[in-house]
């Protein structure tokens, strides 16, 4: 495990088992002092238990997790840490300024709640009932009890999922704000828009392993990957010549490239096939970029993926 | 790292004091805005009462007091076991259930804050149900019973909430958030019964006579009786060590369904 002074969360060689699953396998990661980290990942990729093992919501099966120094089941050591996490009911017979001022009430030096409610967009609606509030809103409400605490670590497991722009829009710009206050925050989605829009540091989590780290320009060099789809008397050998050109598949009678410079690949093609047709430029789908990903990672690191 | 640690935030005994007391307070805001809870919480005991305790027979004796007095006790009783059963079993299953309990734990929230809010809503609910028992049975029912007297009936069925919080929590901690209520019910009712609480003990089977001790709620019953003059033989002190040890139970079962959270979330 590198852990120094600037490390304020970390999962070191840490396994998490379910009954059934394994949701994490020997994840090391660190959370550093004032970046915007963001977990990314597929659907049941263990992002979400990496953040809930760093909230002290359940513990490792092996190794470490810590914040601050400390195991995060001790309650005074998420005194400054703030979560937003998915939930699927919140009591809704507490007014907004209700709920936040109880979540105020369990930190020492809070953010007003005038400040919350306007950080969370929630201005004049600190009477309403919870329970009277939109799908946005609700989120909303959400995000003002994660940092209401004025927290110097903030958790957020899949914050704009199925939000509408303008809430998921308020959210990024609060996020960004406080990352320029000097605030660390943890982000897991399975955006890539989102990690380009917010992140520092990526590291990329599938069936509960790490497969890629790294800044948020390289994880999207490896994954910007689009996709040509023609029919072509150009034969595969002839179209990997191109240099921009990273794979070549015939599919039924298509011929299918892949490459992260569609316009060169497409005048090569045109000159040396002026009859090419049927022609399709697609982004490759988040779902292919993560396989994508996958496989280097198989390349690179061989044991951690079979272990 | 060991900079940080120096700078985790203590709880003072002040902050404590305001943790504890807003989680009270909104635990108690947020239920009564609920009728689905208030309204059978409250009318639930008061009803009966006003039926077997006062419109019929309430003047009769049965032992050394009247059965409106009798019931006075034991209703109250039942109304205890309602506010604390339902608010802890129904509440605690759905925001565990819901995830809302995660979100809580996720905070710097004492985890005893959580249940010392919600214990305190079940009290002041009993403490309600209890008072208003007493008005009614004096007013209509014939009933009299010294302030002392009453005091220490509300005394005890406050103390007496407790168990049957600990027991709710249980139910929270394993039921899902729909069977909750269903749960409490199968529980609440054919115990109540079989504990004296809605007729007199003297007035059932000899074999259930012999099962109630095994109750929690007869032994509640039990102590509520004493304090309003129906005094059996043998002291409070047996029932007091029964309901404790009930206490500890439920709560032990809680803890293990809790931690079981812990396998099944995500899974």
């Amino acid at each position: 495990m590198q852990s120094n002074e600037s490390t304020v969360a970390s999962l070191a060689g840490v396994t998490k088992k379910y009954t059934k699953i394994t949701a994490l396998r020997d994840v090391s990661l660190n959370v550093r002092a004032g970046e915007l980290l963001a977990v990314l990942g597929p659907n049941g990729a263990g992002k979400t238990t990496a953040v809930r093992l760093l909230l002290g919501l359940t513990k490792p099966g092996s190794g470490l997790a810590t914040v601050f120094g400390h195991d995060p089941r001790n309650a005074s050591a998420r005194g400054r840490i703030g979560a937003m996490l998915q939930v699927a009911k919140v009591p809704e017979t507490l007014k907004i300024k209700e709920h936040i001022n109880l979540f105020r009430s369990y930190y020492a030096n809070p953010l007003s709640l005038q400040s919350t409610l306007e950080a969370a967009g929630l201005e004049g609606m600190e009477n309403r009932l919870f329970g009277a509030l939109s799908g946005g809103q609700k989120q909303r409400v959400l995000f003002a009890l994660a940092i209401c605490g004025n927290p110097d670590l903030l958790f957020l497991d899949e914050p704009t999922v199925g939000l509408d722009i303008s809430t998921r829009h308020l959210i990024w710009q609060q996020i960004r704000r406080l990352i320029q206050q000097g605030r660390t925050v943890v982000l897991t989605t399975h955006y890539l828009e989102e990690v380009d829009a917010l992140a520092d540091r990526v590291v990329v989590l599938n069936h509960g392993v790490i497969v890629a780290e790294g800044t948020s320009a390289e994880i999207k060099a490896r994954t910007a990957q689009r996709k040509i789809r023609c029919s072509t008397r150009l034969r595969p050998s002839e179209i990997e010549l191109i240099p921009e050109v990273s794979s070549v598949s015939e599919q039924e009678s298509r011929t299918e490239i892949r490459t992260s410079q569609v316009e060169p690949v497409l005048r090569e093609l045109f000159i040396r096939d002026p009859n090419l047709s049927a022609l399709e430029v697609s982004n490759s789908t988040l779902e292919e970029a993560f396989l994508k990903i996958v496989e280097t990672g198989n390349h690179e690191n061989p044991q951690e993926v079979t272990a | 790292m060991s900079s940080y640690a120096a700078e985790i935030p203590r709880f003072s005994a002040g902050r404590a004091w305001r943790v504890y007391s807003t989680e009270a307070k909104y635990e108690l805001l947020k239920t009564l805005r609920q009728p689905a809870y208030v309204i059978p919480t409250l009318t639930f005991p008061l009803l009966f009462y006003v039926m077997f305790g006062v419109a019929f027979g309430g003047r009769q004796a049965i032992g050394p007091v009247s059965l409106a007095t009798y019931l006075l006790a034991t209703y109250s009783t039942v109304g205890v076991m309602g506010a604390s059963l339902f608010g802890f079993g129904a509440g605690v299953a759905m925001e565990r259930g819901y995830g809302w309990l995660q979100v809580k734990r996720a905070s710097p929230m004492p985890p005893l804050a959580y249940l010392v809010g919600k214990t305190f809503m079940s009290i002041i609910f009993s403490a309600i149900i209890v008072t208003s028992l007493l008005i009614l049975g004096t007013l209509f029912g014939g009933v009299h019973i010294s302030i002392i007297a009453f005091l220490k009936l509300l005394g005890t069925m406050i103390v007496g909430a407790i168990p049957f919080c600990a027991l709710g929590l249980a139910i929270g901690c394993y039921a899902a958030p729909n069977a909750a209520p269903a749960v409490v019910n199968v529980l609440f009712l054919p115990m109540s019964f079989c504990s004296g609480l809605w007729l007199p003990l003297q007035l059932l089977p000899k074999f259930l006579q012999h099962a109630a001790p095994y109750l929690p709620a007869y032994h509640l019953g039990q102590l509520g009786l004493k304090q309003v003059g129906f005094g059996e033989a043998g002291g409070s002190l047996p029932h007091v060590a029964a309901l404790a040890g009930f206490t500890v139970v439920f709560l032990l079962l809680a803890l293990r369904g809790f931690s079981r959270d812990d396998v099944k979330v995500n899974a």
